[in-house]
């Protein structure tokens, strides 16, 4: 996700600081890039930062409150840094930039399928599990899905049929 | 807390009901998903269930600290800190996870039912609970997917694993309608719109679902209702559950995480 447009140069610098924080899990993509930055606040002596989960349950979100909070404080630009928890809105794997979907493809992982367009997303019984995606290494689509789960929450396996390797997918959610 | 929700006693201790039921259903049937890590049918399937038990168990928590701001309780004596007959999970948990083909009829009767009562909690007027359910709808999508597939695979399997599958359905029937058990001052959760939907036409929704799918694998399905102790029903099986999920925590109450 872009940041939003940016006045404050306080804030501008948070932005600048957490684009350069990588994800715990997959650290080739920053969590900026990743979009898991809701939104950054300052006021007066306290910075609030909403950190949007890619999963309810992902055991990597204490590790991210606790890196976004060193980096701010770091910064030395307010005593208080407060990273909150939030699903408004709720993240989505249409929140990843187009930098880090390209981060995500050049260290082994299928950048997720955008979401289908349309009033009822999110509303939707089924989101598609796509049974394709990019091989991330030579780029075909004669791929085959093993599992739509993977080693963390946020991946699903698949298997390359051209060069025959299998890779993980951000899973479109 | 509690004040500046603005909530009155009653509606209060009637929307942590609500919570509690919802996570400790969550967290249950993540533990016995968790049973089959390192022992289920395939290596696919392994990482697969270990998954699914890792997001109900997470869905727990976010339900926990949600109960605890408004009880201003800790979230994690809520989890472990409770005697096994202060859980409030529905009777279909209760079970141990058996067979491969009860595991399988379980997770497709509880998804199910779980995805009927995720619809009306991301309509609540509570609306830190509606934006959690909101998020949590999404994820459970995949474990829907993943139920059906299964529930569709074992029932075109031969005979003797149809059989299985058949044999769980029917036996697990009269309990599942306990996710659906009313929930005390349910009255006053549906007028203020924090549960939008009452718990028996949730029912009635999951069962015009689930019946067309279900009877012709296991047959006709006796006429069943949510009883009103659904959620009061424990087991041995549970209890022997509860002394492992809690052995960690009981080591050392006073050590942090």
């Amino acid at each position: 996700m872009v940041s939003p447009p940016v006045i404050d140069p306080v804030e501008r610098r948070i932005w600048d600081e957490l684009a350069r924080l990588p994800d715990p899990e997959i650290p080739a993509i920053s969590v900026v890039d990743l979009g898991v930055i809701g939104s950054v606040a300052v006021d007066g002596d306290r910075v609030r930062v909403e950190l949007l989960p890619t999963f309810v349950g992902c055991p990597a979100i204490g590790v991210m409150q606790q890196q976004i909070g060193e980096r701010i404080g770091a910064l030395g630009v307010a005593p208080a840094v407060d990273v909150v928890v939030s699903y408004d809105p709720p993240w989505t794997s249409d929140r990843i930039s187009p930098a880090g979907r390209e981060a995500l493809r050049r260290s082994g992982f299928a950048p997720p399928a955008p979401m289908p367009a349309g009033p009822a997303l999110g509303q939707l019984d089924e989101l598609a599990v796509l049974p394709i995606a990019e091989c991330p290494y030579c780029g075909s689509r004669n791929t085959t899905l093993d599992n739509p789960f993977g080693p963390t929450l946020c991946r699903a396996i698949y298997h390359c049929g051209d060069c025959r390797q299998p890779f993980e997918q951000f899973k479109r959610i | 807390m509690t004040e500046a929700l603005g909530l009155e006693p009653a509606t209060r201790d009637a929307l942590a009901e609500l919570l509690l039921a919802t996570a400790d259903d969550e967290f249950v049937i993540g533990f016995w998903d968790s049973e089959w890590t390192g022992i289920a049918p395939m290596l696919e399937e392994d990482v697969a269930t270990s998954s699914v038990a890792q997001d109900e168990i997470g869905h727990a928590k976010a339900l926990y600290e949600l109960l605890g701001e408004l009880t201003d309780e800790d979230p994690d004596r809520i989890a472990y800190g409770r005697e096994p007959d202060r859980y409030r999970h529905a009777s279909l948990l209760n079970h141990r996870r058996g067979d491969w083909a009860f595991t399988v009829a379980r997770r497709y009767l509880y998804e199910t039912a779980d995805a009927v009562r995720l619809g009306a909690l991301a309509r609540s007027t509570h609306q830190p609970l509606a934006l959690l359910a909101g998020k949590m709808r999404r994820e459970e999508t995949y474990h829907l997917l993943h139920a059906d597939a299964w529930l569709r695979r074992l029932a075109d399997a031969p005979a003797d694993v149809r059989a299985r599958l058949a044999d769980a359905i029917r036996t697990l029937w009269p309990d599942a309608q306990d996710v659906f058990a009313p929930l005390a001052g349910e009255e006053e959760l549906v007028r203020g719109g924090m549960l939008p939907t009452p718990m028996r036409a949730l029912h009635a929704d999951w069962q015009a679902r689930v019946r067309p799918v279900l009877e012709p694998i296991a047959g006709p399905l006796p006429d069943a209702a949510p009883r009103l102790d659904g959620r009061d029903r424990r087991s041995r099986d549970f209890a022997w559950l509860h002394g492992e999920f809690t052995s960690v925590a009981r080591a050392d109450e006073r050590a942090t995480w």
